[in-house]
């Protein structure tokens, strides 16, 4: 089987494979063009009479586990990513695999981190053909140097699941971590020593795989309250020692920055959307997890509460300074994907405006609608942008492949898209003539803020017009790219080979790009 | 044959810069190990310049490592230079093209509310100082270099005042204390520094040596625009000197405190209260004032603490100083909200001045606000007032057409 085959250029002129891992693949065709027919994809029926009337499910081990849902060559293997960097499970599942002697896997994550990197040695003997998902850090060097067997392919959170709804992937075996669980399989994410907030990402796999694990370090007598993944679903229960690094799931990286140039664009950002006129009583808006979205959140709160205006809902990641606006009145509802912090647990667990939200509600673009859309104003970041406002996350500016789309693409469908990002990051400047890697078209990209200007996309002539006289320095994005290349120098291109080693998929499941193997 | 010499930094944490290593002679031609973060992008044009700037020095035989954390291109040749001089002492200067908007020159009397210390040798703090609209910045090559890395500091920010845009930020250097200072000022005076701060000053002796020497530098390369100096009192026998430094020469502009050296050489510690160096800033002040000059207070050192900052500079403020330095970005806005004068000044300022020019109108001879006489020192503040929130944009300049 070829990785991938026939390339064709897309309605965004970028060349892309038409078959991947042996399975036909469409090119994009432009943002709501493409619309399958057809039904979506359902697994198997089964009958209680095949599972236990006391509704034990608990088996021994992993291994055991695995063996009854019958792992064999070949399979497709889900996870979820709630867990981040603390990941305790994911690489147990292959220990198994690898000594059952199982090859040519497919690992299908959520999302793929650096506590992950041990896996590369299941690439490598062939346990595990290839990812779906993302491929971040070690990963994705080992992807972009050529090295995995089969053709990456990445998603978006949104993407991820609207490929296992239309049976774009099959999902043979999931295994959720769950920080904690009933013997009857029904899950949370609020409790327990793993506590991560919610499930969300897995519950398109409780949903369509054909057989599903819960793994779990507290076990709890049956009912688990609430039940986020519900046991009707689940096959079996391992009971481990330890699923989670608490500190690792909960990390501190998502403080507010002190950075002096971060905390600027932050300043700046907030006072676009003031300028303009975004931000009123009611609104709605998604700040993500890194340093300078939190500050901006911070400025949010500041308008509102000087104001006395209240957000009718934040859409998360959530942490403490969310959990805090909420908390003040400032905010009626978070609507959220994944808790960052121990005090976005807490919120989640005991407050029944913090709702917890999945990839279906709020990102799935085969639905009937997404909360994505309803979102007044999304701060995202990228690696680069282009003189067209497309916007790369995935690689870098020397073509390696190093983070995953996450929400991101989902996120570009809001009101107002506001990307705050450097002009140049230690002589390397964000704005391209081209990007590397087309992760999301510029038509849904609204503004750039930039420590040296902000752009705004032409095709926003709203928010040129309301920012006419602001004191903020409005400037064209060619001019900032100018600016940056007369501080930085010109850049050359990083010289890649014609062998594709990844795609990336648009949210309707259309191949937006290729990832390229670096010369 | 010469030593090997080194510039520069590298390690972890350290971005923006680069590490020269140049071993003179060897086997023949140019040897070059470039090891560059930004390979891809930049890997050719930083070889290319390298080689240009060995050609200027008429290098033909050397082993020169470079281990580049993504410098921009005056940061590299301030390295190689400085590398390259050190290992041939007799070699002349090089010069990167000076920017044209660094062209510009300050008033004598511009607002000093803020200015931003950078180290003289971190060159990642200084590329984007500028655009945090600092009134001032000072490439320090005193306290903030250490002693083994001096020499190389006065070539990144020679280059920095050249290559490095500060978007109209007076543009401050502090130069050593001594005969050291003095040879600081060869890198610095041709290349439009707009400010000198003087460390340790505690004689007015200092001021004019420091002004004899730009004059013989001047007389070798013609100045376009005034260099001011700005004295720090940082002893106690600075602070009894206080007012003939601060009327020792016609460039002096301002009278700046240091308190965590003058603390000390009173033999205590500085306090938040400050009560310990009272008198000394009321020294500063006066002296300034009796010279006409701006009185500019201290460092405030704890950058987490905004509102200790913004508390300190009311305190300031009330003393009578004009200004204050800034160690961080963060502290800049603080510094100039607090001593911008605020709504309520203002809109009392503008009581008295409307009645200033309604007693001027009807020819009186005294000003009054209702049944309340008003001192002429008082009008000439309130003219101060609102001459500065004009400056600030805080009050329309025409702001008298509208008021009733």
């Amino acid at each position: 089987m070829r990785k991938y085959d026939k390339m064709v250029t897309n309605a965004a002129g970028r060349i892309v494979p038409t078959v991947i891992n042996g399975k036909p693949a469409v090119p994009f065709m432009g943002i709501g063009k493409y619309k399958p027919a057809g039904n979506k994809a359902a697994p198997p029926i089964v009958s209680c009479a095949d599972f236990p009337d006391d509704g034990n499910k608990v088996v021994g081990s992993l291994k055991e586990a695995l063996i009854k849902c019958g792992l064999k060559d070949g399979m497709t293997l889900s996870t979820h990513h709630h867990f981040r960097n603390g990941d305790l499970v994911a690489g147990q599942i292959f220990d198994v695999a690898k000594e059952l002697g199982i090859k040519d896997l497919m690992w299908f994550p959520s999302a793929s981190f650096p506590c992950h990197e041990p896996l590369i040695k299941y690439l490598e003997d062939g346990t595990i053909n290839h990812i779906e998902g993302s491929m971040n850090g070690a990963l994705g060097r080992f992807t972009s140097e050529g090295k995995m067997k089969g053709l990456g392919v990445l998603r978006s959170h949104g993407g991820r699941y609207q490929a296992i709804q239309d049976g774009d992937v099959h999902i043979d075996i999931a295994v959720i971590a769950a920080p904690s669980s009933d013997p009857f399989g029904n899950a949370n994410g609020v409790n327990g020593p793993a506590a991560c907030g919610l499930l969300g990402f897995a519950l398109g796999d409780s949903q369509y795989a054909d057989k599903v694990i819960i793994v779990t370090d507290n076990l709890v007598p049956f009912p688990c309250i609430p039940w986020q993944i519900q046991g009707n679903y689940v096959d079996y229960v391992v009971v481990l020692d330890q699923i989670g690094i608490p500190e690792k799931i909960v990390s501190g990286t998502t403080e507010v920055t002190k950075s002096p140039d971060r905390l600027l664009l932050a300043e700046w950002s907030a006072r676009f959307c003031d300028e303009a006129g975004l931000i009123h009583d009611g609104f709605s808006f998604q700040a993500g997890a890194g340093g300078t979205s939190l500050s901006i959140g911070i400025y949010f709160a500041d308008i509102l509460r000087e104001r006395g205006w209240k957000a009718r809902f934040a859409r998360g990641g959530s942490n403490k300074y969310l959990v805090r606006m909420m908390e003040e009145g400032l905010v009626d509802y978070i609507l959220d994907g994944q808790t960052f912090d121990l005090d976005g647990v807490r919120s989640m667990r005991d407050n029944p405006a913090h709702v917890n939200t999945s990839p279906f509600t709020s990102y799935n673009y085969h639905g009937k609608g997404n909360f994505s859309t309803l979102v007044d104003v999304v701060i995202l970041g990228a690696t680069e942008v282009d003189v067209n406002f497309n916007a790369n996350v995935v690689t870098h500016s020397d073509g390696l492949l190093l983070h995953g789309i996450g929400g991101w693409q989902n996120c570009l469908f809001g009101k107002t898209v506001i990307l705050p990002i450097p002009l140049f990051r230690d002589r390397i400047p964000v704005i391209r003539d081209e990007v590397t890697t087309l992760c999301g078209p510029g038509e849904l990209i609204d503004v750039i803020v930039t420590e040296r200007g902000i752009a705004i996309n032409p095709r926003r002539t709203d928010l040129i017009e309301k920012m006419k006289g602001s004191s903020l320095p409005i400037k064209t994005i060619e001019q900032l790219k100018q600016e940056a290349e007369q501080i930085c120098g010109a850049p050359e291109k990083p010289l890649f080979t014609d062998e594709v080693v990844a795609v990336i998929k648009w949210v309707d499941g259309t191949v937006l790009d290729s990832v390229f193997k670096i010369a | 044959m010469e030593e090997v010499a080194f510039a520069g930094n590298k390690g972890k944490g350290v971005r923006s810069d680069c590490f020269v290593e140049l071993a003179p002679g060897g086997p023949g031609g140019i040897q070059l190990e470039l090891v560059s973060k930004v390979e891809v992008m930049y890997g050719k044009a930083i070889r290319e310049e390298i080689l240009a700037i060995l050609n200027f020095f008429s290098i033909q035989d050397a082993l020169i490592k470079i281990e580049d954390s993504g410098a921009l291109s005056p940061v590299i040749a301030a390295r190689l230079e400085a590398a390259i001089r050190n290992a041939y002492p007799e070699k002349k200067e090089h010069l990167i093209p000076m920017l044209e908007q660094n062209r510009y020159g300050t008033a004598r009397d511009r607002n000093r509310f803020s200015r931003l210390y950078l180290p003289g040798n971190t060159p990642s703090l200084m590329i984007n100082a500028g655009i945090h609209r600092p009134d001032g910045i000072i490439l320090d090559l005193e306290d903030a270099v250490a002693p083994d890395k001096k020499n190389e500091a006065r070539y990144l920010v020679r280059n920095a005042l050249r290559g490095i845009d500060f978007y109209g930020a007076e543009r401050m250097v502090r130069i050593n204390q001594g005969e050291r200072g003095l040879d600081d000022l060869d890198f610095v005076v041709p290349h439009n520094v707009n400010l000198i701060l003087l460390p340790k000053c505690e004689h007015p002796e200092q001021v004019h040596a420091v002004n004899a020497r730009i004059r013989e530098i001047g007389q070798l390369h013609p100045l376009s625009n005034p260099i001011w100096i700005m004295p720090i009192i940082e002893s106690a026998l600075g602070v009894m000197n206080a007012y003939p430094i601060a009327s020792a020469a016609e460039n002096v502009v301002a009278l700046a405190i240091g308190l965590e050296d003058y603390t000390a050489d009173i033999g205590t510690r500085r306090t938040a209260e400050g009560t310990e160096s009272f008198f000394a800033r009321s020294m500063v002040v006066n002296a300034a004032r009796a010279a006409g000059i701006q009185p500019i207070d201290s460092v405030f050192s704890d950058v987490a603490d905004m509102e200790g900052l913004a508390l300190n500079v009311r305190r300031s403020k009330a003393m009578g100083f004009d200004g204050m330095g800034c160690i961080h970005p963060r502290q800049i806005r603080v510094i100039h909200d607090n001593f911008a004068p605020s709504a309520e000044e203002i809109d009392k300022a503008k009581k008295i001045v409307a009645a200033f020019h309604e007693a001027e109108a009807k020819d009186l001879g005294v000003v009054a606000l209702g049944s309340k006489m008003i001192d002429p020192p008082v009008v000439k503040r309130a003219l101060n007032t609102i001459q500065l929130a004009v400056k600030l944009n805080k009050l329309d300049q025409n702001w008298r057409e509208d008021y009733a």
